[in-house]
């Protein structure tokens, strides 16, 4: 008996395998057959939907309602659509706290105003104790278009960017569920990435927000898209100094933990450097980085390939386990 | 006075570019000396990982030395009839928890895995994260039957021997132990003894070190003549193996040499040895691709039976008829086969859908080698 295992889950290949032979055959039509992070739909709009499971509810540096307003506000902005409304759906486990319930509320409010969206429709369900796990939420977003991602056009020489340090949200979840019994500053990076929306204009051809699956997997995807191999340098990755310390201990690869505030950025070669000083000056691309290329010199086209802190090279493949269920 | 470095700082020294240049460059003017490529087995699948992970593999190639991977990744080399045994267990009995590794859940076997099993009511697989977690799950549920299936080599074992002889001091009587348990000694004289592998010297495990000490490898230097360095996980550390390895080459002087002084001493762990001693034994224990080895493995003593998962639940640890086919983990495990000259690799193996236990462990080599390496076979 085939059942399905948490990987399907996971945003990994196994997930990928699942929408192509599972979902895409049934319910194939030209808006989903693209496969982007939202449908870009007529009249210049854009539609995606996001569901968010995380467990615990509340971590460091965010909350499910913090993240189920950036996670689907992020996917429309890297689809090159600015976030306008929402859609809010709550499945709640009977007798969770009232003032549980309110202080996910107000987060979700708080987020809505920070990210300029509006919550115009919503919907509420009660399960019985057991059934769920205290609150998931679904959010769906509309936005509308303000430029185009435009994966054919990139070529040798455009830039790799990522908009900070990479992996913290990941990490902040594993260690908030103290399975491994290890305390760290790191938190959650959860927050909007609507300063990238200017930039649709000014040079992006392609962007993605690094979630599941963490950069690695990213680069992976974007290496499919394309017609050469792309080229990132392990030291230029940015990655905070907690985080280095934390990922040694536990043995974790930083590059397949997830964020939910980064984002990666393929830009223009001749808009790269215009891209990296307006990025580096808003308050959240601070820590802007150019970490590759895209070449034709090493590697196969498909290919994402890492030049290794001791000058190997080393492939990088799509996260196929599961690092960890329920991290958004 | 230079401004001390942090731990981290050090540690990225380790892995730095012109450090492993220099060494590289070492390398090879010895194996230019030697005038002939040389083959070395890392033995442990922690250091496959250092290897593919930092990209060495094929500088080292370019310096003359290609590595071959050995048994080390208890994962791979338990058999598949342990996992068939907790699989019949949590099928057929009620109120079960068998707590494991994680990559222990996703082995292929003629039963499925313990991620695909569908447990009894009351039962369930558990992952954790140390045996002690297993142990205080125990504590948790008087009314279950918590087992802890370990596979693990000397690195591991302590820590289990440790949870073994808690729950013995605590009474608990709802915790058993199934253990898979392997020495690295007997392994590689196995192999050594059936002289099918062509290599020239060993990297020794650096963890496994830490706990046997030095002299555990000394016959592989006195009885078969064989160089070998204990080294560590570092990019750097796996290179001044590799360095002192080619070294005893050409010198013609076999010995044990420890490259990861850092962490091994000459007599290993005394602690763990004794606890080792206190709460296991050894006897022949069968691994998948080598076989039946003399003491290679550790099972609880007699005095300590009432932990025994084997005989609590009276599990049938025997093989049965296996049903995969054409998955070739076992001449991989010795070092005799190239994960990608498996007529599987890449093809009908792959990390989502797994033949065998080496595309399943984080320790095994084919995973390792689909996971980092980039070439024309795979795609």
């Amino acid at each position: 008996m085939k059942l399905v295992s948490l990987e399907m889950g996971s945003g990994g290949r196994l997930m990928q395998d699942f929408i192509r032979e599972k979902l895409l055959p049934v319910f194939k039509n030209r808006y989903l057959g693209l496969l982007h992070d939202s449908a870009l739909l007529p009249a210049g709009l854009a539609l995606t939907t996001d569901s968010y499971t995380v467990d615990p509810i509340f971590f460091p540096g965010g909350d499910i309602g913090t993240l189920c307003v950036n996670g689907t506000v992020n996917d429309l902005v890297v689809s090159a659509a600015r976030p306008e409304y929402l859609s809010l759906a709550l499945i709640i486990e009977e007798g969770l706290e009232m003032a549980t319930l309110e202080r996910i509320l107000r987060s979700i409010k708080k987020t809505a105003v920070r990210t300029r969206v509006s919550i115009v429709t919503g919907d509420t369900k009660v399960v019985p104790r057991g059934q769920a796990d205290k609150i998931y939420i679904n959010t769906a977003g509309v936005g509308r278009l303000v430029g185009r991602p435009q994966p054919e056009k990139i070529k040798p020489g455009d830039k790799i960017l990522v908009t900070g340090p990479v992996g913290e949200h990941g990490l902040a979840i594993m260690l908030a569920r103290n399975n491994f019994r290890m305390t760290s500053r790191v938190r959650s990076d959860c927050a909007p990435l609507i300063f990238l929306l200017p930039l649709w204009k000014n040079g992006a051809l392609w962007m993605r927000d690094i979630t599941r699956g963490g950069l690695a997997t990213v680069l992976s995807e974007l290496a499919d898209k394309i017609s050469y191999p792309l080229l990132v340098e392990e030291e230029r990755i940015p990655l905070s100094r907690t985080l280095r310390g934390a990922v040694e201990i536990l043995g974790i690869d930083p590059l397949y933990l997830a964020c939910e505030g980064r984002a990666l950025l393929v830009v223009k070669e001749s808009e790269a450097n215009r891209a990296l000083k307006f990025l580096r000056n808003s308050s959240s691309g601070r820590q802007t980085t150019v970490i590759g290329e895209v070449q034709d010199k090493t590697g196969r086209k498909g290919e994402a390939l890492l030049r290794t802190s001791s000058g190997g090279l080393r492939l990088l493949e799509p996260l196929t386990s599961e690092l960890l269920p329920r991290i958004c | 006075m230079p401004p001390r470095k942090s731990s981290l700082e050090t540690l990225s020294d380790w892995r730095s570019g012109p450090t492993i240049r220099n060494l590289l460059r070492a390398i090879s003017r010895e194996t230019e000396a030697i005038n002939r490529p040389l083959r070395i087995m890392e033995v442990c699948g922690t250091h496959t990982m250092t290897l593919h992970r930092s990209g060495l593999k094929p500088l080292l190639k370019e310096a003359g030395v290609v590595m071959v991977s050995g048994p080390g990744c208890p994962v791979c080399i338990t058999p598949d009839y342990y996992h068939e045994a907790v699989i019949d267990l949590v099928t057929s009995q009620k109120n079960i928890i068998a707590t494991t590794f994680g990559d222990m859940t996703r082995v292929p076997t003629g039963r499925g895995s313990l991620q695909t099993t569908v447990p009894s009511p009351g039962s369930e697989i558990k992952i954790v994260y140390s045996p002690d977690e297993a142990l205080e799950l125990a504590g948790q549920h008087p009314e279950k039957e918590v087992m802890f299936f370990g596979a693990g080599f000397e690195t591991t074992i302590p820590a289990i021997a440790f949870t073994a002889k808690k729950a013995a001091a605590t009474g608990l009587k709802n915790f058993t132990l199934l253990a898979a348990l392997w020495l690295i000694p007997p392994a590689l004289e196995a192999i050594l003894r059936s002289g099918e592998v062509d290599i020239d010297g060993f990297i020794y495990p650096g963890h496994v070190s830490v706990i046997i000490g030095q002299q555990a490898y000394s016959f592989v230097a006195e009885k078969y003549r064989l160089p070998g360095a204990i080294a560590g996980f570092e990019p750097a550390d796996v290179l001044l193996g590799i360095l002192s390895v080619v070294r005893q080459v050409r010198a013609g002087r076999p010995e044990v040499a420890n490259e990861y002084r850092r962490a091994v001493r000459a007599e290993g762990n005394p602690g763990a040895l004794a606890l080792m001693a206190e709460m296991l034994e050894p006897y022949e224990a069968e691994w998948r691709g080598l076989g039946r080895i003399k003491n290679s493995g550790l099972r609880l003593k007699s005095e300590w039976q009432k932990l025994e998962a084997a005989r609590r639940f009276n599990l049938r640890l025997q093989p049965g008829k296996s049903l995969k086919s054409g998955c070739r983990c076992g001449e991989v495990l010795k070092g005799l086969l190239e994960p990608v000259d498996c007529p599987l690799f890449a093809r009908h193996c792959n990390p989502d859908h797994p033949q065998g236990p080496c595309m399943v462990s984080y320790e095994g080599a084919c995973l390792i080698e689909y996971k980092y390496s980039s070439g024309e076979k795979k795609k």
